[in-house]
């Protein structure tokens, strides 16, 4: 499972890419010569359909279609090659060229380069045809200096992310001259992206250059190309329909292996950590609510695997009864925020949750318990590291959708209620703060937003996963002192997720230290703080706690789903 | 905002020294799109004026043709200005410009403004059906794969939304307007194959057009909404138990239509190309044929106004699309800021 590690070479679009290329090549170098004389000899046998002699027909001059289409083939890639080598080697020396020059002159050309990316290329290619007569030399011309914009643009911005990279920073203070710098770090850094970018100007050459051709403005009969075949093709598309096929199955098949190569450089370069397809088992409903338990929360003998892979959590159970909080702790990987999850209903649709027992009041969490129940029942808050709520939307739409969802609230009701749970919450300006995008709240009011809507909503279980990490210590204060008091005033139970057992001996009635997916230890507040704990995993987390608040704070890497 | 000591929260965005513009981000962001727009079009100007002084040999002569008499390449230098120096000329076509007198056309002898103005409502019929349909179509259909196969889940739909698009993708569009030509034209009789005498001749030309755009941006939106789906608002949103519909409709929607609308920006803009080659496969009446046309006829004055219109508007879709991005998304623009 190395992310980092590089795809492979001979992927089969590279072979694809590399043998159509291939086959290309050859044709490009054998039609020319071995079919010149069906490909360009007028005979009488004009405008003829389909046959043994021609596969696809005949044009009005009495040519063979499929022969000229192949013959072709080596004037267009001739044509894309040089298109191509003029866009990469003029792309290169004008991004050099910009990357070497002040940052003032960088700044304004880089703007430039931008603005031309952005149009589109046919239209500058355009110009250069106006100015110069159609043929081959002047499409060439056009399509290549159409191209330099966007070689130039990934040239200098390459050339300026290497050079201030970690490597030559470190080469440049060793004291390596820069022309060696250059030779030794910055070009071979740069040459894959170029290599692939290449591919991607060779494709679209092809594209445009045919398509030059093809609105009369690139080659000129007797000359021909592609482009120029599929243009003739289109003037006798009624009698001879047929025609069509050579230049556009040609066309294709070149464009295809030119994005076949660039595709599998791209993925070498760049190889996507691959999600393994897998299929989620049908979990049977297994839980009977079994015999009349005081408990508001049951699980027993909860696993929670990845499909044909490895257990996450191996076994879990535990109760929480109506009012009480319930600590979850342990270190990342734990399983602590899988456990959570499974309670609420909210795992990751990849993973397969099972349990002997797993209910919340008396809905079944490993069914389909009804939505607006599990709405108004559950409150979810979870870690803020600034991406809880969603960027495009105002505060106010999000903190009261579970009012107007799940508790028939209109508009207008809903945002004076949470307006009057974020005074509650020591929220200044409530009434504006939802106005806001959330991003403009600071990571304490988002948490406390958070907290507000429980304060309407009134639900029977906070599930909150490691509410407090991302915060400051002196906003997790504050952000606790509100979790203490939504359970003071209302008594609700709560499974309290964190990895820091000085938040949670301040909060929680019980303590569930987890390790590698499964509880190692119970504890009361009272063992925690007397520090009267057994297994080796909970000393080593009592240890790890700072003790004095003015130490860097370690703050453990986000638990991801 | 004065009485924020009170309060013990840390303001998240420091409020930087008054510097006027960057408290009104609407203003510097308006501002910097005028810039962008007067600098396109200066750019514009610069490269539609080069291109009469660029042309080899006499410009006279290679307009007029070879067989031109005395008489008609002499008109065609004074039409161009070309018995001035090189900075009369221009400063004749910028005031040209500024009066909206863009010259007369050789071969037709109608004003360039005219003859432009004649053409462009087909370019954009074309082009703006062709990017709507784009967006309906293919943000929908983006959004549902990306549903469809979240967590793995499909493995088939997977491969068949990649192979159909990449499919569609490999083949130009013109190649794709021939063959619908002969498909549905000349095979079927479905729909004309040229002209624009009634809303069936809309038909062809709006789906060779559409056909790529649609697959490239419906991979954008697929993979933007798969990111999105991992996003920890997402998980929020679910915490809420709201409905698929809502989830999606209020909660995905926006974050990839930012995402799309700046990587698409681009795609949308170089419909314009496509448009131009699509115009003389179907002989659309638009300012792509007409180029086409006066390019084959060098016919300068229509040449240099309708690169500098086709430009135009290539401009405007551009700025179009940031103005679209801050309205749905004020972080895009509050990042200039």
């Amino acid at each position: 499972m190395n992310s980092l590690k590089r795809g492979g070479l001979w992927t089969p679009s590279m072979m694809g890419g590399l043998l159509l290329g291939l086959c290309l090549l050859i044709l490009a170098v054998v039609a020319p010569v071995m079919l010149s004389t069906p490909a360009s000899e007028l005979t009488g046998q004009a405008g003829q359909d389909p046959s043994a002699d021609h596969l696809l027909g005949t044009d009005n001059l009495g040519r063979d279609n499929l022969a000229r289409a192949l013959v072709a083939t080596r004037l267009t890639l001739l044509m894309t090659a040089g298109a191509t080598i003029l866009a990469v080697v003029g792309g290169m020396v004008v991004g050099v060229g910009i990357w070497l020059s002040s940052p003032r002159v960088r700044k304004i050309a880089l703007r430039f380069l931008e603005t031309a990316v952005a149009y589109p290329s046919l239209i500058f290619a355009l110009v250069i045809a106006a100015i110069l007569r159609p043929g081959v030399v002047s499409s060439v011309v056009a399509i290549g200096i159409a191209g330099i914009p966007s070689f130039a643009r990934l040239t200098a911005n390459l050339a300026a992310k290497i050079s201030t990279s970690e490597y030559v920073t470190t080469a440049r203070l060793l004291g390596v001259r820069p022309s060696a710098i250059a030779a030794r770090h910055i070009l071979p850094n740069m040459a894959e992206p170029l290599l692939i970018l290449a591919t991607t100007v060779f494709a679209l050459s092809l594209v445009e250059l045919s398509a030059l051709s093809f609105i009369g403005l690139g080659v000129q009969s007797p000359s021909y190309d592609f482009g120029l075949l599929l243009n003739e093709s289109l003037t006798q598309i009624y009698t001879q329909p047929t025609s069509v096929v050579g230049p556009s199955v040609m066309i294709v098949l070149t464009g295809l292996a030119a994005m076949l190569l660039g595709d599998a450089l791209a993925a070498r370069a760049n190889p996507r950590a691959s999600r393994r397809a897998v299929r989620r088992p049908f979990t049977p409903a297994v839980a009977e609510i079994p015999d009349r338990d005081t408990a508001l929360v049951r699980v027993e003998n909860l696993r929670v695997s990845v499909p044909g892979g490895a257990d996450l959590v191996r076994g879990v159970s535990l109760t929480i009864e109506p009012g009480e909080v319930v600590a979850l702790v342990g270190e990342s990987g734990s399983g602590k925020s899988l456990t959570s999850m499974s309670v609420a209903g909210l795992q990751a649709e990849e993973l397969e949750v099972q349990a002997d027992v797993l209910r919340v009041d008396d809905m079944n969490m490993l069914g389909q318990p009804d939505r607006s129940r599990l709405g108004r029942e559950i409150s979810v808050i979870y870690q803020d590291p600034g991406s809880t709520f969603n960027p495009s939307l105002r505060m106010g739409v999000q903190l009261t959708e579970v009012l107007r969802t799940h508790l028939g609230m209109g508009r207008r009701r809903a945002r004076k209620l949470i307006t009057e749970a974020l005074a509650q919450v020591n929220i200044s300006e409530p009434a504006h703060r939802l106005r806001q995008h959330p991003h403009k709240l600071s990571g304490g009011m988002r948490q406390r937003g958070m907290i507000a809507t429980t304060l309407v909503t009134t639900p029977k279980l906070i599930v909150a996963d490691e509410p407090t990490t991302a915060l400051d210590v002196t906003v997790q204060h504050e952000v606790l002192r509100q979790f203490r008091r939504i359970h003071r005033t209302q008594g609700t139970a709560m499974l309290f997720v964190s990895h820091d057992l000085g938040v949670v001996e301040a909060l929680c009635d019980r303590i569930l230290v987890m390790k590698e997916g499964e509880i190692v230890e119970h504890l009361t507040p009272a063992q925690l703080k007397s520090h009267d704990v057994r297994h080796p995993y909970t000393k080593a987390l009592m240890e790890a706690v700072p003790v004095v608040d003015v130490s860097p704070r370690v703050t453990a890497p986000q638990e991801s789903l | 905002m004065s009485a924020s000591i009170v309060h013990q929260e840390s303001q998240p965005v420091a409020a930087p020294p008054t510097t006027g513009l960057r408290e009104r981000p609407w203003l510097r962001f308006s501002l910097r799109r005028l810039g962008g727009l007067v600098l396109s079009f200066v750019l514009l100007v610069g490269v539609t004026f080069v291109i009469v002084p660029l042309i080899p040999g006499d410009p006279a002569i290679a307009a007029a043709g070879q067989e031109a008499s005395g008489a008609q390449i002499e008109y065609i230098r004074e039409e161009l200005g070309l018995d001035q120096p090189l900075y009369g000329q221009f400063l004749d076509y910028v005031g040209g410009l500024f009066t909206l007198d863009l010259g007369t056309s050789f071969t037709s002898g109608e004003d360039v403004a005219s003859v432009i103005l004649a053409r462009l409502p087909f370019t954009a019929e074309l082009a703006v059906l062709a990017i709507s349909l784009v967006l309906i179509i293919s943000v929908p259909v983006g959004m549902l794969v990306a549903y469809l196969t979240h967590g793995g889940r499909r493995p088939w739909l997977d491969h068949l939304f990649n192979f159909v698009t990449s499919l569609v993708y490999s083949v130009p569009q013109y190649v794709m307007a021939t063959l619908l030509v002969v498909v549905f034209a000349v095979g079927l009789g479905l729909f004309p194959a040229a002209g624009a005498e009634n809303l069936s001749s809309l038909v062809l030309p709006t789906l060779a057009l559409m056909l790529l755009p649609t697959c490239v941006v419906s991979r954008v939106v697929r993979r933007e909404t798969a990111v999105v789906l991992d996003q920890d608002y997402i998980r929020t949103a679910r915490g809420w138990r709201i409905g698929q519909v809502r989830l999606f409709g209020r909660y995905v929607l926006p974050n990839v239509i930012t995402t799309t609308l700046t990587l698409s920006g681009l795609i949308l803009a170089a419909q314009l190309g496509g448009a131009i080659v699509i115009e003389t496969v179907f002989a659309w009446p638009g300012l792509g044929q007409g180029i086409v046309d006066a390019i084959l006829s060098r016919d300068y004055p229509v040449i240099r106004g309708t690169i500098l219109i086709l430009g135009l508007m290539a401009t405007v879709i551009i700025i179009l699309v940031d103005v679209i991005l801050a309205i749905i998304d004020p972080r895009t623009m509050e990042a200039e800021a």
